[in-house]
């Protein structure tokens, strides 16, 4: 997200006082904290495996962190830290996703 | 181009596709669905990022995912089941390992993130965010190292202890949060570089002392971890979607720590502080008393097992390491084919994972409406003609509730001794992970049945057909 989008959001949600982006940011991350807590409690006990490697390939989401870092036009230690970081969570979205799709695919209802 | 505004709805449509994602996995017919959700949020947020302004290298990039994609592609195609934790285990150290490139790259090039002031230094805010991003990142990479190499096999499972152990990773402790501090106030490479390699060093002290049986609950801890460190760099990115994800994956691998030690009635604290199985109860091994018990051949559990109007299966892990669960799925087939009853009833610590028990046996065709969890099934048990154990030990253990001495008492078992006949499959009456004795052996309405889980399963199944 870009600064001044953040900014202008921030600004609006505290009618002209300037709020802190890292406070902003905290209010969405308890609130989602909430919801993961919601919603991981309904998911069956015999589907906890699939939620490991499902949350596996969610928390690869930082490859957008890792896009940043590699994408500035000159090429120096930080973008090539980024392509690494890349390589290394498309891994995790590939191999989580996958690989709880093949393990979903076992279970079966009584024929 | 996008507006910004269109970006930031674009990665809210993709938080909301990954909340979809874990909701589908209430049921086993909306997971796969919820699977294709998470997919396609991440689909669409890397698709939008690579739209962003100042984006360039798309051929670097492009080869990155190639590499890193591919080889997730073929690891999950042939990762043996049996194989999960390992596996969970490993994708957590690279979750952790690219969070701290991630970090290490923003305070390289702060510009490319818009995190700098107008003299091209860091925020204050940036720098704290930095700080826990990053040793969070880096203590999830070597503890998942470290419980990766445990789970297969490359170091030994044994919990290692030294003395003083605490109070040297209390001392480190200090001295990375001191070393962060100090890079929160100045922002330089020397403490960011002191504080990450302390933090790399505490992630291994802090798994060596926990056994190889603990590592379930190490495993999810390591998910929550791995979650927290993704938040981390989000905040860092101001990205609410990345936040959101963090977010969901940190509380879901804090609920599944949780589950864990309830079933195995053991706090978190007493967990991570390890070495458990070194002291022992009063049932202890080392003063076991020799007792009569019965045993019998494959071809009276069979029996036993074709004239009960009802049984129960209750498999431990042994089932798979002894990979018998092909031939018991299809003892169960024969015995439901006559008219039997036959359920699996599983342990949350059955397997090496959480769930792990469920996936093995849903790999061997068992349907997933057959296999019940512990507090389901436990009613039923004294209504069940047999209860077939089977690579399971501690699970089913009643001096779990009745000796306040074992080292066990209090966690929640399988109520298989209230079972009018019990059947243990077992190699020898060698005890089980916890080194206790087992009651169960020696009822008179248990029957031990002294072989390799496999091949009892196959001979079970000669004499049955």
């Amino acid at each position: 997200m870009n600064p001044d989008m953040t900014n202008a959001v921030v600004e609006t949600s505290a009618h002209g006082a300037s709020v802190d982006p890292f406070v902003f940011g905290f209010t969405v991350f308890v609130l989602a904290v909430f919801i993961g807590y919601q919603v991981v409690w309904n998911v069956t006990p015999a589907l906890h495996t699939p939620l490991m490697s499902v949350t596996n390939a969610i928390s690869g989401i930082i490859v957008v962190g890792a896009i940043l870092a590699a994408a500035p036009a000159e090429m120096n230690v930080g973008s090539i830290l980024g392509l690494v970081a890349v390589a290394l969570v498309s891994v995790n979205i590939f191999g989580g996703f996958l690989v709880t799709q093949r393990m979903l695919g076992m279970f079966r209802k009584r024929k | 181009m996008m507006s910004a505004n269109m970006v930031a709805i674009a990665y809210l449509v993709a938080a909301v596709l990954f909340i979809l994602a874990l909701k589908g996995l209430s049921s086993p017919v909306s997971a796969r669905r919820g699977n294709l959700f998470g997919m396609l949020g991440m689909l669409l947020a890397v698709g939008v990022t690579l739209t962003l302004a100042g984006s360039h290298n798309y051929g670097w990039i492009f080869l990155a995912v190639l590499i890193g994609g591919g080889t997730g592609t073929l690891i999950a195609r042939g990762i043996p089941m049996t194989h999960m934790p390992q596996l969970v285990a490993a994708m957590h150290s690279l979750v952790g390992l690219a969070a701290v490139m991630i970090a290490a790259s923003a305070l390289y090039n702060p510009a490319a993130y818009g995190i700098a002031g107008a003299d091209g230094s860091l925020f204050l805010a940036s720098r704290i965010e930095l700080f826990l991003g990053t040793f969070i990142g880096a203590i999830t990479f070597t503890a998942s190292v470290v419980a990766f190499a445990k789970l297969q096999g490359l170091v030994s499972g044994q919990p290692l202890v030294f003395s003083g152990q605490h109070l040297v990773n209390l001392i480190l402790g200090i001295a990375m949060i001191g070393s962060g501090v100090v890079f929160c106030i100045t922002g330089e490479w020397t403490p960011f570089l002191i504080m990450t390699g302390i933090a790399l060093v505490l992630g291994v002290l802090l798994i060596v002392p926990i056994g190889g049986a603990d590592m379930p609950v190490v495993v999810s801890m390591l998910n929550s971890y791995s979650g927290w460190a993704a938040a981390g760099i989000g905040f860092t990115l101001s990205n609410n979607m990345l936040i959101i994800s963090g977010a969901l994956v940190g509380s879901s691998g804090a609920i599944l720590s949780y589950i864990m030690c309830k079933a195995m009635n053991r706090s978190l604290f007493n967990v991570l502080m390890g070495g458990f199985g070194a002291v022992g109860g009063s049932s202890s091994g080392a003063d076991r008393v020799e007792r009569p018990y019965h045993t019998g051949a494959a071809e009276d559990a069979a029996f036993m097992l074709q004239n009960a109007e009802s049984v129960i299966i209750v498999p431990g892990y042994g089932l798979a390491v002894a990979r018998a669960q092909h031939a018991l799925k299809e003892v169960a087939d024969v015995l439901t084919a006559s008219g039997v009853k036959v359920r699996f009833a599983i342990h949350p610590v059955a397997g090496r994972m959480p769930g792990h028990m469920n996936v093995l046996l849903a790999e061997a065709d068992v349907p997933y409406d057959a296999v019940q969890e512990m507090d389901e099934i436990n009613p039923e048990f004294a209504e069940t003609d047999v209860a077939l154990v089977i690579g399971a030990n501690d699970v089913t253990n009643p001096s779990a509730k009745t000796d306040p001495t074992s080292s066990i008492y209090g966690m929640p078992i399988l109520d298989v001794d209230k079972a009018k006949h019990i059947i243990f499959i077992k190699r020898s009456m060698a005890a089980g992970y916890a080194g206790l004795d087992n009651d169960l052996f020696y009822m008179d309405k248990t029957m031990m049945l002294f072989s390799d889980a496999k091949k009892a399963c196959e001979n079970m199944l000669h004499s049955l057909k």
